[in-house]
Order: structure tokens, then sequence, then C-alpha cells
């Protein structure tokens, strides 16, 4: 790891001073990630900016049918939170099978979908559900919040504040992880409110997806027979070690069949 | 350089580190508590698990000036009478039950079954199985490990 200068700051506006004076200022959530990848050399940051002591972004709060989750809270906060057990049972799943224990200690909703890795799961929770990512300047609705393989809408210097979920009527998370990294090998998200339903892919593509030709069959019929000749090209897919895009594509449907048959 | 303070094994310790110390070196370089062990390095074996504020973490995935004013839990702060004393019930379990054979990846393990019963005193078999996915034992000795952990956990409840 090269070395960096380290800061500490006690508000946003602080931690955003820090950077602005920084030559090249990186911040830092919970490092599940950024740590490795500075070990790796893979990034050569002047100034390090650790978000962990910043006032106000942990917590997670329920009202008026939405679900508001700070930044820096961790994933097993999330995942052992009654309040997020009770508003969006799948998320609180989803946060509890990131990673390990360990890393769900440190791990935080911000880092997570500031990194987008095209295999993590909370980016399959924010498209799927619709979620509004609020940030130190503005509120980025989930569509376009995801751009590309790591890459967000996020301007340098913009801090993930918090996360806002539209509780839905019911969602569900399926993925087969690899089970080295516990990252999806492929992640669906399957959320329905009234006849809207919403489906987001995670691991298969460089980027977190929506299945459109699903989910206008869901939203005429919303049982899984209705999912029946939908197949998912794999044109746009990742092919690596772990598997095909041929095989990605398949279980698409069969993760999407499974939230569906939960639900349903 | 900057300095850092903690609270480890319930006694202050403070230093002078770089930016990109890891925990683990701080631990083990400069408090020189060797017990918790360097695996992998790359956030996958949990060998270096520790307790940051009761909550089991990486100790080669947090920089050790993120661990400022927090209060650390390492191997050798778990037996009662100190590192030549009694041994804490789940180290004893971990003897008993034959858990470890080369014994690297053993304070990791510890930690992180510590970690589990905290949250969950009566884990089930499966319970205790995914509460080690962030422990790697590379002499592939889980049967001993998980019946180690459920003998620990019940020693712990009848101690309790």
């Amino acid at each position: 790891m090269y070395n960096f200068i380290y800061h500490k700051p006690a508000t946003l506006d602080a931690a955003l001073e820090n950077f602005a004076a920084a030559d090249d200022g990186q911040f830092m959530a919970g490092g599940q990630t950024m740590i490795p990848v500075l070990k790796q050399r893979l990034a050569m940051p002047s100034d390090v900016i650790d978000l962990g002591k910043v006032d106000g972004l942990t917590g997670i709060e329920h009202t008026a049918g939405t679900l508001t989750i700070g930044a820096m809270t961790p994933h097993a906060d999330v995942a052992s939170s009654e309040t997020v057990q009770s508003a969006i049972p799948a998320l609180a799943a989803l946060a509890g099978r990131i990673g390990d224990p360990h890393v769900r200690n440190r791990g935080t909703i911000g880092g997570s979908i500031a990194n987008n890795d095209p295999a993590a799961d909370y980016p399959a929770a924010l498209l799927g559900l619709g979620a509004t990512v609020k940030t130190s300047k503005r509120e980025i609705a989930a569509d376009d919040f995801f751009v590309d393989l790591f890459e967000t809408a996020l301007d340098d210097g913009e801090v993930i504040t918090h996360v806002s979920f539209p509780v839905p009527d019911a969602a569900a998370y399926e993925k087969l992880e690899n089970p080295a990294s516990r990252f999806a090998l492929v992640g669906v998200m399957v959320a329905r409110t009234g006849n809207d339903v919403r489906v987001a892919v995670t691991g298969a593509g460089p980027c977190v997806f929506r299945a459109a030709e699903m989910e206008q069959a869901l939203t005429a019929d919303f049982s899984p027979g209705a999912l029946d000749g939908i197949a998912v090209a794999a044109d746009d897919l990742n092919t690596d070690i772990h598997a095909s895009a041929e095989y990605r594509a398949h279980l698409i449907g069969v993760l999407a069949r499974r939230c569906v048959t939960r639900l349903a | 350089m900057p300095s850092v303070s903690m609270t480890v094994n319930g006694k202050p310790v403070s230093g002078e580190v770089e930016g990109r110390t890891l925990l683990v070196d701080f631990l083990r370089e400069t408090v020189r508590l060797t017990g918790t062990h360097i695996g992998c390095d790359t956030s996958q074996c949990g060998a270096c698990t520790v307790h940051v504020d009761g909550r089991s973490v990486k100790s080669c995935a947090m920089l050790a000036l993120q661990a400022d004013g927090a209060s650390i839990t390492t191997i050798e702060g778990v037996a009662p009478g100190g590192p030549d004393g009694e041994l804490h019930p789940m180290q004893e379990a971990f003897r008993d039950n034959h858990g470890l054979q080369c014994g690297f990846c053993t304070p990791g393990m510890v930690m992180a079954a510590l970690a589990l019963v905290e949250k969950n005193p009566d884990p089930s078999e499966q319970d205790v199985r995914d509460g080690l996915e962030g422990n790697l034992c590379r002499c592939t000795g889980y049967q001993n490990i998980v019946k180690s952990i459920l003998d620990g956990a019940k020693a712990m409840r009848e101690g309790a």
C-alpha cells in the first residue's frame, strides 16, 4: 500500500473541505473494498478521508412508507434491524448475506453502492426497489445512479449521505453466490408495489440492470408462469472463470422465478 | 507521523503509525501481541479477526488510525486469567475437541466464535457454519472446529 495522509473529519462539511484541499483525495466508508484495493496498489490517493466518524451518516428510520438508511450504516445493522425486517424483510435478508460476518460489521451501504461492483448485492436492492440516493448536494434516482462497471453518477467530491427506499407491497431477493467470496454470481431482486413490478439483476452484466421484459410480463400476471419463454440475452453478460454468459442468462430466469414463487 | 491511542485487552496503548498502517500490524509490531495472525492479507481468511468495540473485524482490513479511541480485544485478552492463566471456556473447548491442527487459524476462529455466541448463545450447527463464513482453516479441520464452538457455547451457557 502506498502511503497517504489520513483524515478523520467529524462533520460532512469538514469531510468536503478535506477533499477539496487534497491533491487526489479519496473518501473511505467501511474500507472493506477500498483497503484491499489500496493494498494491491490499484489506487494511489494522496489523502484518504475516513467517513467513519462523520456525524449524521448512520441510522435507520421508517416513516410514511419510506425506509431511510444512513450511508455509513454497516450491513450487520441493516440485517439485524427490526425496522428493516418489518418494513422490507428482503432488504434485511440481502444485507445479512453480503460477504461474511466480519465484513458485514465494517462494510456499509454507502460504500457498496459508491463502488458499484458488478457483483455486489446492494445495487440490485436499490434498483429493484426504486430507491433514491441522497448525497451532499442532491438526490439521485437509482435508475440514474448506477452508470457502468464501477461507475456511478456521483461527481468528484460528492458524498452519499442516505439511501431511501419506498416500502413495496412485497419484495424478494435470490442470489447464487460464489462460495468463496459470497459475491453474487447472479442476484435478482423482484419488488411489487400495486401493479408495478421491478426486476433488477446484479452479478450478470457489467452493471446492475432491470429486466424490462420480465417486468412487463409480471405486471400483466404476477406468477412464475408469466416468466415462461422469457430469456435474457447472453450477449451483454459477463463470462469469467466462474461462469459463462449463457449460464448467467439462465440463472436470471431461475432466480427471478424463485423470487416470484415466494411472493405470488 | 500521526499518533494513535486505543484500549487493547483493557490496557491503554498508543504509538506512532503511518496513514497506511493496518490495525493488525499495529497490534503485532507496536503492541507486540502476535497472537493475531496474518494469514492471507487479502481479507479472506479471518486469521486476523479481533473485536473492535465488541464487533468482530478483520484487522487486516482496517487501518490502525480507524481504530483510534476504540476498545480492542485480541486472543490474548480472552482468557480470564491472562495468557498464563486458565483458558476461556471457548479455548478449552477447542483443546478438548481437537479443534485445531496446525493452529494458525485458531485465534481468528476463537474470536469469530465468541462474536457469534455473544449474539446467539445457543447456536445450531448451521448457525456456527454460517458464522465461520469469514474464517478459513487450511488443515480443513472444520468438523472439529464446529464441534468445538458448539461445545464452547454450551460451556459458556452453563457457566453464565
